[in-house]
């Protein structure tokens, strides 16, 4: 009802800041598995120094071996270079088992670490994020981090220690033409840096024209009845093309990059062979070296250059994770504005009491409050209605009760007790909620029933579909309480949907019943059933009903009518009907028409 | 030798980015390159079923773009003859390299043949045939003007392979990148044609996650193995026939590697198969889930469930570890596996080359050369392996797509079509039936005739099945016999556009797309005029309002989000209705969640809409019923009664029923 300005989040560019916070969720989530990460390492320092020992062992094939005819070495050492590499097999195997462990279980304890975190977020921060981000941000992006972590225990990491070794070897093997390498990898490097200024923006681009396609078929999906209805079809699908090549054009663009890279890499690559082959035959000429050295030279220069290639290809998804990382640690470093406090308040004895003293609500960052000066009660037994026109904070104020959203300043209490003073769970114990939007879950007739009270015999849910109005629908079901209900309740109908998360809430027998406008789908005929089974039904309940047809509470104890977030009545419908401006105008504009007849 | 990070090699190959231009390793096999995966909760176990078909389906979508693929194969077979031919030519370098060295320590002045009878002489058979079969000119150092004019081609070859490469790789993007665009138009168009039906029975995230992270996923995969398949296979071939030119013996226990190698890759690829599928069902469930509970966030909460929400998620988030680890694990196997068998290769081809060589059979810089095709020899075979796991799910994913490509569309519309010019709005309902189950019946003979600018109420209980009958007249779905005509026409003789036309549609879940509020009441009508809007406002009440914003017309309409109230959408979709202006209207009155001041603009609204108008009114509202020309009663998805209010009251049955409990009680406890 009430206009929540979401602020809306951009992603912002993979600056220092996604980097720090990729570090951040780095450190905290691989650190139960250091101990497994050392092992990695570890293997992955054995690889390298048995792939950089393996050329040397062909130089030696080469140089004591064929050189000197000698068939018998050519074979012992032939033998020990299998050795070493089944040695290489095992210990990749090895970490490779415990590397794809250590990063999907990276992945696991993170999404587990979001899931639970927001749990814990108010309807403050959800709205904040926005749901379809939070669940792209649970898994999609823990994919993409992930990722790289994997990717890094198999190879980012052994890259630099392949390319120190290689730069050792060669420097052993000879050190005047060593100096290459003081040329190559600059120009590589220099050239792979051109090439990423271009191409992480466009990976930033494409993000956002992902979610453009995402944005115009969900509306498609969304709105297909009105879109046919209005032969927009035509408009929808060009709407469609042009989010299409817009992307095309971009992921174009970003491949066509790629294509320049790596032949580009691979030519200076092999230039560089060209150029250690002419200055190392120099060298071979003058006496200076071996050609045995020469051979296992340029191996180990192709080692670190491959290296080199390799890291680059792999830092290239390091700014995309780090715009994932940064989305996720966005979620897990956000305070949660409702918390338990840290000495909850004794529970009381009392039951089923609920006031509202001198309330205050404002959304975050919002200039003008919501709610002001807001003071009633409710006691057991006793049913408040609420009414008031759109945006005078109806559904934000019987929002604060369960603590959907805290008060900005006074207080609200139940038994007695401020709400902040109370662990959520007895408070949630204590109110059952029905909202405006009647959300079941994927399941059946009976297992949504059963959210509010898991222990509930077939014989209770039957009951509590009887107060509800919902038994005789359900039983004309193939399955009756075993029929099936899709995620969000979408194969039944609107007023079936709200009949059952009426049951639900009766099922879970609190304290306070908050209806949220939650007969707005039924027709009249059901509504005034429902109202007369509930009279019977919770006697001794509180019962808080935000409500729009008067019709439906006429009859209420009280009747709290809010006007801009301010109560400008309270009574009953005979005394407001007296007193009360506001509440007459909204009596009279729906029932003018009667009154004349 | 180390395979390990050496892939590219001289090959040239492999564009690391995925189609879509994320990057990703040549070397990590798929499912964990891949970005989004399954955003749809409902997304069953992907299993390939019929995996050579849909393979072969997607090969298919790759037709319009056979002349770039044919060019891309001859771009292929020239840069990976070049990248080949490479490491031959070094290979001549080091052989004039190594005849240098030993012809400068030969002393001067004797003839090659002499030195090698002087070696045999001293008994050094072996030394002496080798430098046989050797140019030495003893006492001469390298030539360097050779060396020098062997390494100038070598740099042009490398150079070519190069270009090549890159206009491979160029034309390759250009071929998938228009590829999947084209696979996403077609799902996008296929979704136009599809019956409501399709809509009303499948999950919004599934058909979602098909037109994107499916065709995503597929696009990923494309450019990086197709490039990488043709380079493969063609090197694979370039490489075996230079190892047979330098040395058959050889090049034959080179070949002993091809079949083990496949072995050893299918042995592994069809376990990860399944680990793989594994892994998408549980992040399918995954997902499913993580939705379901953060949509329902407060219920969750409020009742006590969030241990429970955990639980799962945490039981659910386990299986996915577990499946996306094993699967990691078996691909990552498929590299050392290769690794091993390639460095068997390469130690028996050092052992028998360097014995060829010490026995003068083989120069030195052909073994290098053959050690260096060695290693080119397996990057093929381990990107073919590599290839076969991201395969794997690109089908699956291409299956998804392609299933609901196969979707059984709605009736095309007729070749003749009849035109209704300027319709009035004559609507006849002629023997009439309907059932959306073929087994339940739900309309049977229902007539029902409404003079122009009549109105008929719709009316009865929650779930009386009131929007079929919206359904059926709009053509969302077909009837089962009988006719509807407008104006004399059956619908069915009429274009679904052109029948779509004659009517406007108010419906109660207030449908606004994000875009400017102008464009919003514009909707129904591209060439509306700003007067026509402007008017369209001030008849739906709505003007004022939109002038309170800041930016006003052009303010920004969220697609779900919360800028403008369920009051003010309603009336900016009744000013949408206005600006069409259409002869037949369909409103539904259901007003939830608006407050009664907006409802009475609502209300005005509706009637100043309604005026002069055929319109077919799911109503809630005393007046409107019975001030309608016809009221039809349903109940259980039937139409039970039909007729004006004083003949339904007369009779005395369920309408009658209806009225006195509902209204006329709420009447009397109400003033």
């Amino acid at each position: 009802m009430s206009v929540v300005a979401a602020p809306v989040r951009v992603a912002a560019p993979a600056g220092t800041g996604d980097r720090h916070r990729m570090t951040r969720l780095l450190t905290r989530f691989l650190r139960p598995y250091r101990r497994a990460l050392v092992f990695v390492i570890f293997l992955l320092l054995v690889q390298a120094i048995a792939n950089l020992y393996l050329p040397d062992l062909n130089a030696d094939i080469i140089n004591n071996g064929v050189l000197k005819g000698d068939t018998g070495y050519i074979i012992s050492t032939g033998a020990f270079m299998l050795a070493v590499t089944l040695l290489l097999a095992i210990a990749s195997i090895v970490s490779v088992y415990w590397g794809s462990k250590t990063a999907m279980a990276f992945g696991r304890d993170v999404r587990s670490a979001i899931f639970g975190k927001v749990q814990d977020f108010s309807q403050t921060e959800v709205n904040l994020f926005g749901t379809p981000s939070l669940i792209t941000r649970n898994t999609n992006d823990v994919q993409q981090v992930q990722q790289v972590v994997a990717m890094a225990l198999n190879m980012m990491i052994s890259a630099p220690m392949m390319a120190i070794g290689g730069i050792i070897m060669a420097l052993r093997q000879d050190v005047p033409l060593s100096g290459l390498i003081v040329i190559i990898v600059p120009i590589m490097g220099l050239v792979i840096g051109l090439l990423m200024v271009r191409v992480v923006p466009l990976f930033m681009a494409m993000q956002i024209k992902i979610d453009r396609i995402n944005q115009v078929v969900r509306e498609t999906l969304s709105g297909i009845r009105v879109i046919r209805a209005f032969v927009r079809t035509e408009h929808e699908e060009q709407r469609f093309d042009a989010a299409n090549r817009d992307l095309t054009r971009t992921a174009l663009s970003v491949n066509r990059i790629f294509a320049v890279m790596i032949p580009t890499l691979m030519g200076i690559f092999n230039l560089s062979a060209v150029a250690i082959m002419w200055f190392g035959s120099i060298r071979v000429d003058s006496g200076a070296m071996q050609i045995g050295n020469l051979t296992a030279f340029l191996m180990y220069i192709m080692q670190i250059l491959m290296s080199v290639m390799m890291a680059t290809i792999m830092f290239v998804m390091v700014p995309r994770a780090a715009v994932s990382a940064g989305r996720i640690q966005e979620v897990l470093e956000t305070q949660p504005s409702v918390e338990d406090p840290a000495v909850p308040a004794a529970p009381s004895a009392a039951h089923g009491f609920v006031e509202f003293r001198d309330v205050e609500f404002r959304y975050p960052g919002a200039e003008h409050p919501v709610l002001r000066g807001i003071s009633f009660s409710a006691g057991p037994g006793e049913t408040t209605a609420i009414v008031g026109s759109t945006g005078s904070g109806k559904s934000t104020l019987i929002n604060l009760v369960p603590r959907f959203y805290d008060v900005t300043s006074g207080s609200v209490l139940v038994d007695g007790v401020d709400v902040r003073e109370m662990r959520q769970e007895d408070l949630w114990r204590k109110v059952g909620v029905v909202p405006q939007q009647a959300f079941l879950f994927n399941g059946t007739v009976a297992s949504n029933v059963r959210y509010g009270d898991p222990d509930a015999t077939d014989d209770e849910i039957l009951h509590t579909l009887e107060v509800a109005q919902g038994r005789e629908f359900v039983m004309e079901m193939p399955d009756g309480l075993a029929a099936p209900i899709t995620q969000g309740g979408s194969n039944v109908s609107g007023g079936q949907r709200q009949r059952l998360a009426i049951a639900r809430a009766l099922a879970k027998r609190p304290e306070v019943y908050i209806f949220d406008d939650s007969f707005s789908a039924l027709d009249f005929k059901t509504d005034s059933m429902l109202r007369a089974a509930l009279r019977q039904e919770l006697d001794s309940a509180t019962v808080i009903i935000v409500a729009q047809r008067v019709g439906t509470i006429m009859t209420a104890d009280r009747i709290v009518v809010m006007d801009d977030g301010m109560v400008v009545g309270i009574g009953t419908h005979a005394e407001l009907m007296e007193t009360c401006p506001t509440y007459r105008e909204i009596v009279f504009s729906q029932l003018s028409e009667a009154e004349v007849a | 030798m180390s395979q390990r990070a050496g892939t590219g090699g001289h090959s040239g190959t492999g564009a690391p980015a995925g189609a879509d231009g994320r990057p990703r390793p040549p070397m990590r096999p798929g499912g964990f390159g891949g970005g989004p995966h399954g955003m749809g909760g409902m997304m069953p176990a992907e299993k390939s079923r019929d995996f050579r078909g849909s393979f072969r389906r997607l090969l298919g979508e790759l037709r319009p773009e056979r002349r770039q693929i044919v060019l891309v194969m001859l771009l292929a077979i020239v840069s990976v003859t070049f990248a080949v031919v490479g490491p031959k030519i070094l290979g001549n370098a080091t052989n004039i390299l190594f005849e240098g060295v030993v012809g400068k320590q030969l002393p001067a002045g004797i003839s090659a043949d002499q030195a090698v009878a002087a070696l045999r002489a001293q008994g050094q058979d072996r030394m002496a045939d080798m430098l046989a079969s050797m140019h030495v000119t003893p006492g001469v150092g390298v030539d360097f003007g050779a060396l020098g004019s062997i390494l100038l081609v070598l740099i042009g070859v490398y150079l070519v392979s190069s270009v090549f490469s890159w206009a491979q790789a160029y034309i390759m993007a250009g071929a998938t990148q228009r590829t999947v665009y084209r696979m996403r138009r077609q799902v996008d168009q296929k979704l136009a044609r599809l019956p409501l039906h399709y809509f009303d029975s499948h999950p919004r995230g599934d058909i979602l996650s098909r037109v994107t992270n499916d065709i995503d996923n597929i696009s990923q995969t494309l450019q990086q193995s197709l490039t990488q398949l043709i380079t493969s296979l063609f090197t694979i071939i370039g490489v075996l026939i230079m190892m047979f030119w330098i040395s058959p013996l050889l090049a034959v226990i080179a070949l002993l590697t091809i079949p083990l190698s496949i072995v050893v890759t299918l042995l592994i690829a069809r376990r990860s198969q399944k680990q793989f599928a594994a892994q998408w069902q549980s992040t399918g469930a995954l997902n499913g889930h993580v939705e379901e509970m953060h949509t329902g966030h407060n219920i969750v909460k409020v009742f006590g469930h969030r241990d429970e929400a955990l639980e799962t998620f945490d039981r659910e988030n386990h299986r996915l570890f577990q499946a996306s680890y094993k699967a990691q694990f078996i691909s990552g196997i498929i590299q050392p596996s290769m690794n091993f068998i390639a460095n068997l290769n390469y130690v028996a081809i050092c052992v028998i080359g360097g014995v060829r060589v010490a026995n003068g059979q083989m120069s030195l810089g052909d073994v290098q050369a053959f050690i260096q095709y060695t290693r080119q020899f397996t990057m093929p075979i381990v990107q073919a392996a590599s290839i076969m796991n991201v395969l794997q799910s690109a089908v699956a994913s291409a299956e998804r797509v392609f299933e609901l490509l196969d979707e059984a569309e709605e009736a095309p519309d007729t070749t003749t079509p009849q035109r209704l010019r300027y319709a009035v709005g004559r609507v006849v309902l002629d023997n009439v039936s309907f059932r959306y189950e073929p087994e339940t019946p739900l309309i049977e003979d229902l007539d029902l005739v409404v003079a122009p600018g009549q109105t008929v109420a719709i009316v009865g209980p929650t779930g009386a099945g009131k929007t079929t009958l919206v359904n059926l007249l709009m053509r969302f779905y077909e009837i089962d016999g009988g006719r509807i005509t407008v104006d004399g026409i059956d619908t069915r003789e009429m274009t679904r556009d052109d029948l779509r036309r004659t009517f406007g549609m108010v419906l109660q879940d207030a449908w606004l797309f994000k875009g400017t509020i102008r464009e919003n009441i514009a909707y129904g009508r591209d060439d509306a005029t700003e007067e026509a809007i402007l008017d369209a406002a001030r008849a739906a009440h709505v003007d004022h309002f939109v002038r309170t914003l800041a930016a006003g017309y052009d303010t920004i309409l969220d697609d779900d989000a919360s800028n403008v109230s369920q009051g003010e959408r309603q009336l900016l979709t009744i000013a949408r209705a206005f600006v069409v202006d259409p002869p037949i209207l369909i409103l539904d009155e259901a007003t939830s969640s608006v407050d009664t001041r907006t409802e009475v603009l609502i209300q005005r609204a509706m009637a100043k809409l309604m005026k002069g108008r055929t319109s077919f009114v799911i109503a809630h509202r005393l007046s409107t019923i019975r001030d309608a020309d016809t009221i039809l009663v349903m109940n259980h998805g039937r139409i039970i009664e039909q007729g004006t209010h004083g003949e339904l009251l007369a009779r005395n049955g369920f309408y009658a029923d209806l009225y006195n409990s509902q209204f006329v009680e709420a009447l009397d406890t109400a003033i």
